[in-house]
């Protein structure tokens, strides 16, 4: 409650800085290990090469957003199978939901972009500014020659990665050797130009400088938290039952007849903190659970003699069992629930769908459209001809010849308008716009009733792969 | 966060007051770097504003230091469209007609600027999809009846000079108007020969009398078998299609009244490659000879 004296509160305040302290240990590897993988295949996939042929790009990762396509390895997709990325996204909502609701927050912590660059470059300060005390110190000293050096060696540094990164970037869009080839040379797009420009400065600025700001104050995904962990979820914590009171120094050696925690409150898990907390307040907005503390902690407990897992993972509902001395759930018992299975389950079955769908897919596909204005024409022999927008999806890899037919109950006949005979060829990876026309002779049924159904078959002709569509002919009744 | 205050090591922060059944509403402080951020929107707007048009006048509104305009913008785009296509539209202007439907790069870009040209120009006699008005004297591009020719060359020198038009070298046929000429009774008779000679029902004695009237009047333009010519813009009689309508009474009003259409010449109003690009266009509409 507000005291009269009380000074009052101030409206903003600076970002204090955080310091984290080197740490060594099982969480540690692995993070390194995490952010190995990520920025490996971040920074080298666009340089995969895929041969698919003269006509194609043999990049094995490229969205071709002029062309309209999405290469992917072996998988060309196209703008109408758009569902694939849709349903791509959706498997990633459902892992996030899966990984959160088992594990807790450990793509924030592991995974996270942000937490993977800020992490890199705390690295980068580390080897040019020292640990977390010489820090400290060039933080409250004044600018000299020696500060000057050692921050733009930094920075430095800290742009040399960002530019990486935004180019990085870029060459997913186009082909990598080429572009880096023309961004050299000064003879690039500008819009290239500019994509590494912008990227450059995001993280130059949110690796060097904003840092866990953007978890606090502009990233959602921590304030849904409340609706992904649950009782079971596993997070990390600090065991108040075993480290309370917690004492140092002399307080631990001294009579008092109150035997003290294992926390000898050595402030470890506070200095390593790359988000500047206290876990010993208990589980918060700000803590990304990189269990950088457990690390800490543990090596701690290892000198002084103590049990490790003062700090560990564990869920809600470990907490009144291991209070009253009863044996603890297993983490599988943990992550194995209804719920997580539930997202395994889905998770698993649109994986399952798109994989079905991928190979459904037909090598080459056709629309028909009836042209409406007119929807016939009488020639001067009196027959009927109605005419059709075809659009023919060559996906199968290389130039094709197809050839068209149709099948109807009455006797209709099939042309190709600039074609003589009824094949046409379609290039590589396009769709080919053709108008095609069925005529009905003068008098005949399908002349004289408004609409009769018709079949068109499209075949490949160096192949018995055939696609038929349905359509109808317009004649002239009412 | 580094405003979180840790039990015992600083003060309280300030709550606001608030208790909802024990829980409280902290009073923490912005961070500062947001309120900067802030301030420097602010700022920018301001520049924006002052740069692109932005703030009305009683008439308009400033037009901004960097004189930027959509209209503008839309003109440098039309500027930069015609100069991307310039080389097509003077490989079209020098091409041979009879020769650009086998180049597929050409006679594609012909197609795609004759329909732009059709849909401005042609598509409000002709109908948007080329069909013409039934039976009002519209003609349909569609279809494989030509008064005047149906090759490239015909439907290109159609458009350039027009029927009936201003221009000099127009189209002109003539047909007279045969209620000065024939008495009714002989236009009834013609018009039974041409019925039957179309296939279509007729009274046969009036039709045997009316071949002698066709053979004096109608066949000098039409042809004694009434198969029309290209040359003097004659319609065929004996097919299946009829500008003005086929039934014996809407012939009979052409006999009697004549009919005199008229299109524009468009070497009047079109560049010499959207003419031609029209003219390839309409030829492959699926009435082209």
């Amino acid at each position: 409650m507000p005291t009269h004296t009380a000074p009052p509160p101030t409206l903003y305040s600076a970002r204090e800085p955080v310091f984290p302290r080197r740490v060594k240990g099982n969480f540690r590897t692995l993070k390194w290990w995490i952010m190995a993988v990520t920025l490996g295949i971040y920074y080298l996939t666009p340089w995969l090469r895929w041969d698919r042929g003269e006509s194609l790009p043999d990049q094995a990762v490229l969205i071709d957003l002029s062309g309209r396509r999405f290469f992917f390895f072996m998988i060309e997709i196209w703008p109408h199978e758009f569902y694939f990325v849709a349903g791509l996204l959706i498997m990633a909502g459902l892992g996030l939901f899966l990984f959160t609701s088992a594990l807790g927050r450990v793509w924030c912590g592991y995974a996270c972009p942000q937490t993977v660059w800020t992490d890199l470059f705390i690295l980068v300060e580390r080897w040019v500014e020292g640990d977390r005390n010489a820090r400290v110190r060039l933080w409250h000293q004044g600018w000299n020659g020696h500060k000057l050096r050692l921050r733009l060696t930094k920075w430095l540094v800290w742009l040399l990665i960002a530019v990486a990164t935004g180019g990085a970037w870029v060459f997913y869009f186009t082909d990598a050797p080429t572009l880096l080839r023309d961004l050299l040379g000064f003879t690039a797009q500008p819009v290239a130009y500019v994509t590494i420009a912008l990227l450059t400065a995001t993280t130059f600025v949110f690796g060097g400088f904003m840092r866990e700001q953007i978890c606090i104050y502009a990233c959602p995904w921590p304030r849904i938290q409340a609706a992904m962990l649950d009782e079971d979820s596993l997070t990390v914590s600090y065991r108040p039952w075993r480290g309370e009171p917690r004492g140092k120094g002399r307080e631990r050696t001294a009579e008092t007849g109150v035997a003290l925690g294992d926390c000898i409150d050595c402030n470890a898990c506070v200095a390593v903190c790359p988000q500047g907390i206290d876990i010993r307040d208990g589980q918060q907005l700000a803590c990304i659970t990189c269990a950088l503390c457990i690390d800490a902690c543990n090596d701690v407990m290892d000198k002084v003699g103590k049990p490790r897992g003062l700090i560990g993972y564990m869920a809600l509902t470990d907490e009144p069992l291991e209070r009253s001395g009863a044996a603890a759930k297993s983490v599988w018992r943990h992550v194995f629930r209804p719920r997580t299975v539930l997202y395994t389950v889905l998770w698993a079955g649109v994986g399952i769908g798109l994989v079905v769908a991928l190979f459904l897919r037909a090598p080459f596909g056709v629309s028909v459209a009836p042209v409406r204005n007119p929807s016939f024409v009488t020639l001067s022999d009196g027959s009927v001809r109605t005419a059709y927008d075809l659009r023919l999806r060559n996906q199968l890899g290389g130039e094709h010849a197809f050839r068209i037919s149709i099948k109807s109950a009455v006797p209709l006949q099939v042309s190709v308008e600039g074609v003589d005979g009824l094949v046409v060829t379609v290039p590589t990876d396009e769709t080919l716009l053709q108008r095609i026309y069925i005529t009905a002779p003068a008098g005949s049924d399908a002349a004289q009733t408004r609409q009769t159904d018709v079949r068109l078959w499209v075949q490949d002709a160096s192949g018995t792969d055939r696609v038929s569509v349905d359509t109808i002919f317009n004649g002239a009744g009412k | 966060m580094s405003a979180e205050p840790t039990k015992g090591a600083t003060p309280d922060p300030e709550t606001t007051g608030h208790n909802w059944d024990g829980i409280e509403e902290l009073n923490n402080p912005l961070p500062r770097w947001w309120l900067w951020t802030f301030y420097a929107t602010i700022v920018w707007g301001l520049a924006y504003s002052v740069a692109y048009p932005a703030w009305p006048l009683l008439t308009g509104a400033t037009p901004g230091l960097l004189g930027f305009s959509t209209r503008a913008e839309l003109a440098a785009d039309l500027a930069a469209a015609d100069a991307a296509n310039a080389g097509m539209s003077a490989k079209l202007t020098a091409a041979d007609l009879t020769t650009v439907a086998a180049d597929p790069e050409l006679s594609g870009y012909a197609t795609s600027a004759g329909a732009a040209v059709f849909r401005t120009h042609c598509s409000q006699c002709h109908g948007a999809g080329a069909a013409g008005v039934q039976d009002k004297g519209y003609p349909n591009l569609l279809d494989d009846d030509w008064l005047w020719g149906g090759d490239v060359a015909a439907i290109h020198a159609t458009v350039v000079h027009g029927i009936r038009s201003a221009d000099p070298d127009t189209r002109f046929s003539e047909m007279p108007v045969f209620a000065e000429i024939l008495e009714p009774a002989q236009i009834e008779q013609v018009v039974n020969h041409v019925l039957a000679i179309a296939g279509q029902p007729n009274d046969a004695g009036l039709a045997a009398a009316g071949a002698t009237v066709f053979a004096e009047n109608c066949a000098a333009c039409h042809g004694d078998a009434g198969k029309g010519n290209h040359e003097l813009g004659s319609p065929n009689l004996t097919d299946a299609i009829w500008l003005y309508g086929g039934t014996p009474e809407r012939i009979t009003e052409t006999v009697t009244k004549a009919r005199r259409g008229v299109m524009p010449n468009w070497n009047a109003r079109l560049s010499d490659d959207d003419i031609r690009a029209v003219a390839l266009y309409v030829h492959q509409l699926g009435g082209g000879e």
